[in-house]
């Protein structure tokens, strides 16, 4: 005689579409998201309660740390037309290599006299490259230069002003950002951003 | 997971039936992974985005004469020595005794709110603070000067380069070093 079963309820779910949606979802994330670089020395942002973000285009970044400047660029192309330009400047050609592994760089910090033996390193070699900063004393004012190319550049590819932003860090003494200001205000660019990270009023 | 096997297993038909493996895999283990991946790449991303402050510099080249003169009682000034201190005063040098503070809600967050109301409520116009940052402070000093004002909702300040009897004032307090 058959005993009476009782039909137990299976726990299994079908996670096909679950899984589907979440791997959508995990591809988008992995392709929007940016691969930050590490910064060419240590920077240690100081804090704010300001919330403003800052925008992701047509954006300039100067990097001041340790006393040494580094100068980046947003956007492949107004980087390549920028060092073009500051290559017909300084008498240097570089070629298409160097121009696109300059393109997909961050800040760099190499007097122009360096910037094509920088260039043709290897990834794992530039690591190991101790930069220098640009140079922007008065003798040569390297730094003037890049700012200037860039803010052309930028006007002529995308039409738009380029904006400026100050990333220093919290132990950089005043002369050195004071340094970087004046250079900005020989330009006549007197409204720029300081990054910072974010911090709650409360202390 | 655990998986409760609810096929039955009485083979009292007597004919042997080929089983058929069933296409199902546990994707539970799959989805954890995935939804975790989800979460982190979605952290890095929103917060990893920097703040920006804006700052507008005076320009250097403006001419004197269409620069807004601007009483000294409502003025204060703002000194950045070393070793995160200040050092403040309202008015004109050397008239008043400069006060030395620190940062934060107790030091110069209460200053500024203070002589704010001070100064609105003795001459009926909001207050102006001049920042002079000196040779020996440092760049967090600055941005939290900066930020200050922000917090005390001060409009109209400005960064000043500063000049020498300043300078004495901050050795004299020891806080140039």
């Amino acid at each position: 005689m058959p005993r009476v079963k009782i039909k137990r309820k299976s726990t299994v779910t079908d996670m096909t579409a679950m899984c589907d949606v979440a791997f959508l979802l995990l591809t988008f994330f992995i392709l929007t998201a940016k691969p930050k670089v590490p910064d060419p020395v240590e920077i240690d942002v100081p804090g704010s309660t300001v919330t403003i973000k800052q925008p992701e285009e047509n954006i300039a970044t100067l990097v001041v740390g340790k006393g040494k400047v580094f100068f980046d660029i947003t956007g492949a192309k107004i980087r390549t037309t920028t060092l073009e330009q500051m290559g017909q400047k300084y008498s240097v050609t570089f070629n298409e290599t160097e121009k696109a592994r300059y393109a997909s760089m961050q800040g760099v910090g190499v007097p122009m006299s360096q910037m094509k033996q920088y260039l043709d390193l290897e990834s794992d070699q530039r690591e190991n490259f101790k930069q220098p900063g640009i140079p922007a004393d008065s003798v040569s004012n390297e730094l003037f230069n890049w700012i200037r190319e860039a803010r052309i550049a930028t006007k002529a590819i995308n039409g738009a002003e380029l904006r400026l932003s100050i990333k220093g860090d919290s132990k950089e003494e005043y002369p050195t950002i004071k340094k970087v200001i004046d250079i900005l205000q020989k330009q006549k660019v007197n409204k720029f951003s300081l990054i910072t990270s974010l911090r709650s009023a409360k202390k | 997971m655990a998986e409760l096997d609810t096929s039955s297993k009485d083979g009292k038909g007597g004919k042997v039936r080929s089983k058929k493996a069933s296409t199902r895999v546990d994707l539970t283990a799959m989805v954890d992974l995935a939804f975790l991946l989800i979460t982190f790449f979605m952290l890095t991303t929103t917060l990893n985005k920097p703040q920006a402050m804006d700052l507008a510099m005076p320009d250097k080249d403006q001419k004197q004469t269409d620069q807004l003169a601007v009483a000294a009682s409502r003025t204060m000034t703002i000194l950045l020595g070393s070793g995160d201190k200040i050092e403040w005063y309202i008015g004109e040098p050397g008239k008043s005794a400069p006060t030395v503070e620190g940062f934060g809600k107790t030091g110069i967050r209460k200053t500024l709110l203070e002589n704010s109301q001070k100064v609105k409520q003795t001459t009926g116009k909001d207050m102006f603070v001049i920042i002079k940052p000196s040779d020996k402070s440092v760049y967090k000093n600055m941005v939290d000067i900066l930020d200050e004002m922000n917090i005390a909702n001060i409009q109209s300040y400005g960064i000043v380069d500063i000049s020498q009897p300043e300078i004495d004032l901050l050795k004299k307090d020891n806080i140039y070093q």
